[in-house]
């Protein structure tokens, strides 16, 4: 009993970091009809800018210029990685997308495609081929309870990521940016006979996603400390999936969704060998999909398509 | 205060609009009639900016160069609104989201809800169902949201695509008497519509509008009494 329960905190915690990258993939897939898939790679970026806040403060730290305490080294780190990255979001948005925003969608794909393999080349060729460790900020302690241990730092990762998810749903729920994204995922073309601006809109969704795969970047340093730069390509497409399975346009499918893939993904390798770990889970996903084809809370609106 | 002139605008390539001309005074109630595809979404949708207008092409709004105005801002500046053809109402919000959301960029808050208030005195059914997803209400509920959001986002001037498609007659003599007022409150309408007979007892003047070229224009009563129009769009 308390072995399976060890594997439900675990399972929380990697859940956490899919549904946090899942809400950008499928904010914008919702908002603008696009697959992000450099996504995946915006997650690494924000892990690699997080590494680098962290390690130039703890560095100021050690110069003895100002010593901060770790945790406002990592509170200072996930604010200013989240706003960083999604000035790099909002950049992809800009140079990459907006262009082709008439344009079939699979330019757009292939698109983000091209920009995910750019942030890998150039994370190499800046920063060579090895990997780096995440400085552990804060100092873990385990608590042992009913035999199962938990970290304070699974408790963080698992509380944050939660409340940030939250805090999104209500965001879109009730200001009025949120409702222009809704509207924005069944009729693009008239949104702006409402007097908004959809490009200001495109770059806010991109912020936003962006954001919280920083934050997802950051929480992934301080619970496996490596970082590489292909860091962002296996997570980021199971993500994706997590995102497709929450059905369109839905905050709370999608962080369902991605807590459901790290579920899964942990209990079958429980059981199975982890080397079927991948192929079993995904199966587990590709039937739910058949049962329910527009996800767990797809809109059953479908999107306008031309003027 | 709305000028047009010699308006072209193209979709891929192919000419939609072979440079028409037209103007609209303050508190004038005026409309184009015009077959299908003869060009009278297109040239909405150019005032609105949802199209780009070929080089070449003029318009103005109260002396003001509209082609340099982004579609939001045409609303939220120029306070020119457009109820679009087929409502395109925001199937997925409530009524009252999308009444919102129409004054997304107004910052007068105190009149926005005065004017929801307006919105709900010409529009009862909608107050019933403020709550309830705009994709669930009847034909006639939509389209009087869709002017009700009109009305919420810009109100100089109205731009109207067919009000009264799929409506029954007694619902669209409603809805028109509501524009009625809306312009008699100051609101000048620029309508469009294939019921050319409706539309000229509403409109005092009007343009007809032939495979994207302005052919005829006149007061309402000149172009009842016109026997090529009483032919083609009056049924004989
Ligand atoms: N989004 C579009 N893409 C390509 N061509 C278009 C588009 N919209 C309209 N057209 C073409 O432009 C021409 C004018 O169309 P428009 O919709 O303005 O006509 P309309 O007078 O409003 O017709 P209706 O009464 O049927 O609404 C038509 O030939 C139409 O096929
Ligand atoms: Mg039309």
């Amino acid at each position: 009993m308390a072995y399976l329960l060890q594997h439900v905190v675990n399972a929380l915690q990697w859940g956490s970091f899919y549904a946090l990258i899942a809400l950008g993939y499928s904010m914008v897939y919702s908002v603008l009809m696009l697959f992000n898939f450099a996504h995946g790679d915006i997650f690494m970026v924000g892990a690699y800018i997080g590494l680098f806040v962290a390690t130039g403060l703890l560095a100021l730290g050690s110069a003895g210029a100002v010593a901060l305490p770790n945790w406002a080294v990592l509170v200072l780190t996930l604010i200013l990685a989240m706003a960083l990255t999604s000035v790099v979001g909002m950049l992809v948005e800009r140079v990459g997308y907006r262009p082709l925003r008439r344009a079939p969608r699979a330019s757009a794909a292939l698109t983000g495609l091209m920009i995910g393999i750019t942030f890998e080349t150039l994370n190499l060729a800046l920063l060579g081929a090895k990997r780096r460790s995440f400085p552990a900020l804060i100092e873990t302690t385990s608590y042992q309870v009913a035999g199962v241990s938990i970290t304070n730092t699974k408790i963080m990762i698992v509380v944050i990521s939660l409340l940030l998810m939250l805090a999104l749903d209500q965001f879109v729920r009730r200001t009025k940016w949120g409702m222009a994204m809704r509207a924005m995922a069944v009729d693009i073309f008239v949104v702006p006979l409402m007097g908004v601006p959809i490009n200001t809109m495109a770059a806010l969704t991109f912020a936003l996603g962006s954001g919280l795969a920083a934050v997802a970047g950051v929480f992934f340093g301080q619970a496996y400390p490596v970082l590489e730069p292909y860091m962002g390509m296996l997570v980021g497409w199971k993500a994706f999936v997590a995102a497709i399975l929450g059905g369109r346009g839905s905050v709370l499918g999608a962080a369902l969704a991605g807590f459901l893939l790290g579920f899964i993904e942990i209990f079958v390798a429980v059981v199975f060998p982890s080397t079927l770990r991948d192929l079993i889970a995904y199966s587990v996903i590709l039937l739910i999909l058949t049962f329910r084809p527009y996800g767990f809370f797809g809109e059953p609106y479908s999107a306008r398509l031309r003027l | 205060m709305l000028t047009v002139e010699n308006l072209r605008v193209s979709y891929d390539r192919i000419a939609a609009l072979h440079g028409i001309s037209f103007h609209v005074e303050e508190g004038e109630i005026v409309c184009i009639i015009g077959a299908n595809g003869a060009g009278k979404s297109t040239t909405l949708r150019a005032i609105s900016r949802l199209v780009p207008a070929e080089p070449g092409s003029k318009i103005t709004f109260r002396g003001e160069n509209l082609l340099r105005y982004p579609p939001e801002k045409v609303v939220s500046q120029l306070g020119i609104s457009h109820v679009p053809e087929g409502r395109r109402l925001f199937d997925n919000l409530t009524v009252m989201e999308n009444l919102r959301l129409a004054a997304f960029a107004r910052k007068d808050h105190q009149q926005i809800e005065r004017d929801l208030e307006r919105v709900f005195s010409i529009f009862p059914r909608l107050k019933e169902r403020i709550t309830q997803k705009a994709g669930t209400l009847s034909g006639g509920e939509q389209q009087m949201l869709a002017v009700g959001r009109a009305f919420m986002s810009g109100r100089r001037m109205m731009l109207l695509d067919e009000p009264s498609m799929g409506l029954a007659p007694l619902l669209m003599m409603g809805v028109f008497e509501a524009l009625g007022e809306l312009n008699k409150e100051g609101t000048t309408i620029l309508l469009v519509e294939q019921n050319a007979r409706m539309a000229l007892k509403f409109a005092q003047r009007g343009y007809v509008l032939e495979n994207g070229r302005l052919v005829l224009a006149g007061t309402s009563q000149e172009l009842l009494d016109n026997p090529d129009v009483k032919k083609a769009y009056l049924g004989g």
